[in-house]
């Protein structure tokens, strides 16, 4: 209602107002070639020197601003890029010291090893043969110990039986008699006594 | 002056008459805002030219973008070959799109609403294209109007449309962004003259309007710019690249 309305107050305004008729009959200024040269004129000049001064003065610049940020960014990437491969190369480097220095350590520690159990060997060795030379030095000795041990068995029983005769009868007894005696009662009963 | 939706439009004199034998050619407000829009222009890009930084400040982000926004417009339509004329699209596109926003101000006068201005600027595209067209291929160049893949028997006459489309170029590129400009101001000054003439009453809707024409000019001052310059990179796409 309200826009029925108004278009008809457009509508009246347009038919009976004189103002814009007289737009109508004032026609376009644009085509009075009253300026036209003024216009041609100043547009070549304005246009001209607007056009010299951005091409030789401001556009390069502008472009050279352009280029430059986009090398130095490019730049900065190939640097950041060397210096990722750097450290890369560094982290690797590092990696094969480490890797060196456990293989030398395990080395090392191998060596060592094997070093001290020769050691030990020999040590043992030779405390073997020590050994057996005192079991045999002993043995030895046993030995003889064994075979002297008879005779003087003997020979005590023979000083202990004068002894004992002399103190029961008081009178001294040929010695030889009573090693008769103790050589016939060793032979019979020695073997019971000594196991040989 | 004020109720006539024309009167935007008028040129006069500022200063006094200056005469150079039969022509006059007095600095008028069409100069005077021609002058403006270029100073601008240079005023702009010259701060923001200025100083190189790596992140860049306001302005000269807004140089940068422009530079780019034309570059890429260019490389997109006509290719690498047309860099050289780098410089002249843009200070054309710049110029015209400065002219149409300058316009946009109340009260102000609006360059590129006057066909002579868009005729001369388009004239001597046509012509430099021409001239750029017959440097690059000699007289291959008139190939242009002979499309290839049409039958013999309608080429007479595609020929004649090829050449009446060729030399319409300047005529449509300069009646339209003069046609855009000067039938969004008119209708700007309708609009706000119903305003005044409705009253507090019935002023609002037209207010309402005159808001919303505000903006839709605002991107049509671009927009002409825009098909202004893109179809400068067409044509002189076409005298590079020869692709019929």
């Amino acid at each position: 209602m309200v826009k029925k309305y108004f278009f008809q107050l457009i509508f009246l305004y347009l038919f009976f107002s004189k103002e814009v008729f007289a737009a109508e009959s004032g026609g376009m200024p644009q085509l009075d070639p009253e300026f036209w040269v003024s216009q041609i004129f100043w547009l070549t000049l304005v246009f001209g020197t607007l056009y010299i001064v951005l091409s030789k003065l401001i556009l390069p610049k502008i472009s050279a601003n352009l280029e430059l940020r986009k090398s130095q960014i490019q730049e900065n990437i190939e640097a950041a890029d060397k210096q990722r491969k750097d450290s890369e190369l560094k982290l690797k480097e590092y990696d094969d010291i480490i890797l060196k220095s456990k293989l030398e350590s395990k080395n090392l520690f191998n060596e060592t090893r094997e070093k001290t159990l020769k050691n030990i060997n020999i040590k043992r060795d030779s405390l073997e043969k020590q050994i057996d030379e005192e079991i045999k030095k002993a043995e030895t000795e046993i030995d003889q110990l064994r075979k002297s041990a008879p005779e003087k068995i003997n020979k005590i029983a023979i000083e202990t039986s004068s002894e004992i005769l002399k103190n029961l009868i008081g009178t001294e007894i040929n010695n030889s008699s009573i090693s008769a005696i103790v050589d016939d009662l060793y032979k019979k009963n020695g073997g019971k006594y000594y196991g040989n | 002056m004020a109720a006539n939706p024309m009167a935007q439009f008028e040129v006069y004199r500022i200063g006094p008459e200056i005469k150079i034998g039969a022509f006059d050619i007095s600095f008028t407000n069409a100069s005077l805002f021609m002058l403006v829009s270029s100073l601008a222009i240079l005023v702009i890009f010259n701060l923001g030219a200025k100083k190189n930084s790596m992140l860049p400040n306001k302005i000269q982000l807004l140089a940068e973008l422009s530079y780019t926004f034309v570059s890429k417009m260019i490389s997109d339509t006509a290719g690498s070959k047309a860099k050289p004329y780098f410089a002249f699209i843009f200070s054309l596109f710049m110029f015209v799109l400065f002219c149409n926003m300058f316009g946009m101000i109340p009260y102000t006068f609006t360059v590129t609403s006057h066909i002579i201005v868009t005729f001369v600027l388009a004239a001597f595209i046509f012509i430099g294209v021409t001239i750029i067209g017959f440097i690059k291929h000699g007289f291959g160049y008139l190939k242009l109007f002979v499309p290839s893949g049409v039958p013999i028997v309608l080429l007479p006459l595609i020929v004649v449309i090829e050449i009446i489309s060729y030399l319409s170029r300047p005529i449509s590129l300069s009646v339209r962004l003069f046609a855009n400009m000067m039938a969004g101001h008119t209708m700007m000054k309708v609009f706000g003259g119903f305003v005044i003439s409705l009253g507090i009453v019935g002023g609002w809707l037209p207010l309402t309007f005159s808001v919303a024409l505000t903006g839709l000019e605002i991107l049509v001052a671009f927009l002409q710019a825009y098909v202004f310059a893109i179809l400068t990179c067409i044509y002189l796409n076409d005298a590079l690249n020869l692709h019929h």
